[in-house]
């Protein structure tokens, strides 16, 4: 028998694989599909204080095995999802996780105050890495002195596991990870997506009504390994990866580099149930690599 | 539970060409979900590593008895000329069944099913489903050309059929729009999938005439089960996703 929980600084994991923020709606979505308590975590969809109605339409262009999206952060607000969906999430029992947003410290600030008064989300994910609204946090999670200013201001406030989600829009995420840990991340995402853009050669138009977005999916994934490693090998801190991850195989790769959890992103999309076959697939490597500990993996790679 | 949705393998038993669009009947591997006509699928495209991301088709024909469904895809692009490219014994993953169909009629009210080009895919089972209701489906079907529309017959085998084609080689020449049916006769509803100017025009002419109108929207998608939000439309009550709100709208919820 695998043992495969994880704990990360004062949040256990049944298994470390997690849904991304964005992809899995509020979990439900997909409770047709798969048991969500087989799960490590859900990261529900991006929340800020104020109801988002996200970009104009189109807001999506696929891309060689790869997506870009321009959602813009639709969402009612903090307080429609402490009403009317947090009833209804509350008593699954896993990692109900809330990815907060925000375009001023103020804004998520408020939000996470409001996201500390619910039982039953154990943590947090800081998402000052969206490149789809002009300040959507990407401005804070770009430099370390934002990222500082940020997470100083929402560790006072928010007293549960503080995740910050990094960008991978930088020239140094090590750099930017340091500083999230500094000022008391309980661990580090990464990554978002990355910046990039599609046109229309027979319309000569772009594809997105924003021209650039945020590029997800198998195509991202050497980049967010590389990162995942480099982060790993500068912070303290838990590292949870995510990227382009589609098979426990490369579940695995990032476990190996570094991450001691994993995110499922833009694969739920092609596979539905791809999550708990990935948490399948891992414990299988485990029992025949012989780790006893699914944990054992973090950082294992062979140099 | 019978209305959950969830992911199939489903065997081509037959396949048809008609110019660049495919007709597959295919069996399921378990007894097929509660379907409501309008409704789509998400399909996987296993057999082509450029595409990545599932395509939307819209349900064609059901047939509880033999476990059966049917899909017609137009060749346009990468995803749809791979799954053309697919034979009799070959298997689709599909996703389903996905969205909100449209609203039965009641008994005895008089209703136009409108199709333009493959959106008169879905307007089968529709006509179908009116009928068992008591309700005799009329369908107004435009294509550019007489090769654009496919399996009349069966469309014949339920209701009235009016055609219009932009060149003339069959039933009216023009657009759906300008059939002189309009002229001739009212209807209490409306149904209308197809091109996205067609069924502007369509229901505008709802609008002027006061007729119930429902219309079928096809934006782009990516998860097809409401998490994305990447196929949103504008509507009276902001953006939401037409993959779970819809595709089916009626027009008075929507800025046309
Ligand atoms: C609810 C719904 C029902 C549909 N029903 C049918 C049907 O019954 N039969 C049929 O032939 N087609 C149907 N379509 C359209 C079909 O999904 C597209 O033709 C198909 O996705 C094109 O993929 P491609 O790779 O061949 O083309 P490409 O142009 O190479 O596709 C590139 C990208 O654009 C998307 N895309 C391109 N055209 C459309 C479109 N019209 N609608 C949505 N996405 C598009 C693709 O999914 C892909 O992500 C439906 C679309 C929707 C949303
Ligand atoms: C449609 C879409 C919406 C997203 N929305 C959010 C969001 O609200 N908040 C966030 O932190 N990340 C969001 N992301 C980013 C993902 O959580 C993830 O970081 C990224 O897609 C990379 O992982 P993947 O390749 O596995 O998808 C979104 C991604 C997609 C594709
Ligand atoms: S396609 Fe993802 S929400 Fe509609």
């Amino acid at each position: 028998m695998v043992n495969e929980i994880i704990k990360l600084e004062g949040l256990t994991l049944k298994n470390p694989v997690m849904t991304a923020s964005g992809t899995f709606g509020y979990g439900l979505e997909y409770a047709d599909f798969i048991n969500l308590e087989d799960l490590g975590g859900v990261v529900v969809k991006g929340t800020t204080l104020h109801h988002r109605e996200g970009n104009p339409y189109p807001r999506m262009a696929e891309t060689p095995s790869g997506m870009l999206n321009a959602v813009g952060l639709q969402n009612k607000g903090v307080d429609y999802f402490v009403q009317h969906i947090y009833p209804a999430i509350k008593d699954i029992k896993t990692n109900m996780i809330v990815n907060v947003s925000g375009s001023t410290i103020d804004d998520y600030v408020a939000a996470a105050e409001k996201i500390n008064e619910l039982d039953n989300i154990p943590a947090i994910e800081l998402n000052v890495s969206c490149p789809n609204v002009k300040q959507g946090g990407m401005a804070f999670g770009i430099t370390c002195a934002g990222i500082q200013q940020v997470v100083t201001a929402v560790r006072k406030a928010y007293k549960k596991h503080l995740i910050v989600k990094l960008s991978p829009n930088v020239g140094n995420i090590a750099e930017i990870a340091v500083a999230a840990e500094s000022c008391g991340a309980d661990s580090v995402s990464l990554i978002n997506t990355l910046l990039g853009m599609a046109v229309d050669a027979e319309t000569r138009r772009p594809k997105l009504s924003t021209v650039s977005g945020g590029l997800s999916g198998a195509c991202v994934k050497p980049v967010a390994l590389r990162m995942v490693w480099q982060v790993y090998k500068a912070v303290k801190i838990p590292v949870i990866g995510l990227g382009g991850i589609s098979s426990a195989t490369d579940a695995v790769e990032f476990m190996l580099a570094g991450a001691s959890a994993i995110q499922i992103g833009t694969a739920n999309f092609i596979d539905p149930a791809i999550s708990v076959k990935v948490a399948r697939g891992i414990v299988e490597y485990c029992e025949r690599h012989g780790f006893a500990n699914v944990s054992d993996l973090t950082g294992a790679l062979q140099q | 539970m019978k209305n959950m949705k969830t992911i199939s393998k489903l065997e081509i038993i037959i396949k048809k060409c008609y110019g660049n669009v495919v007709f597959f009947l295919l069996r399921g591997d378990s007894p097929l979900p509660d379907i409501t006509a309008g409704q789509f699928v998400q399909m996987r495209v296993e057999n082509n590593p450029n595409v990545y991301l599932r395509r939307p088709i819209s349900i064609h024909d059901v047939d509880y008895q033999n476990n059966t469904v049917s899909f017609l895809i137009q060749e346009i692009g990468e995803g749809t000329c791979s799954l053309g490219a697919l034979a009799e014994g070959n298997a689709i993953d599909v996703v389903w069944p996905l969205g909100k169909g449209f609203t039965i009629a009641n008994k005895g009210d008089k209703v136009l099913l409108v199709g333009g080009g493959i959106g008169i895919a879905p307007l089968l089972y529709l006509g179908k489903k009116l009928k068992e209701n008591d309700v005799d489906p009329v369908f107004l079907l435009g294509g550019r050309s007489a090769k654009d529309l496919v399996r009349l017959e069966e469309y014949n085998g339920i209701g009235e059929v009016f055609i219009t084609t932009n060149d003339g080689t069959l039933g009216e020449k023009g657009f759906v729009t300008q059939h002189t049916l309009w002229n001739d006769r009212s209807f209490d509803r409306c149904y209308v999938c197809g091109p996205l100017p067609m069924m502007k025009a369509v229901a505008g002419m709802a609008k002027m005439k006061n007729v119930w109108c429902e219309v079928s929207l096809e934006n782009l998608m990516a998860c097809g089960l409401g998490a994305c939000l990447c196929c949103v439309e504008n509507t009276v009550d902001g953006n939401v996703c037409v993959c779970k709100e819809g595709p089916v709208f009626n027009i008075n919820k929507l800025l046309w």
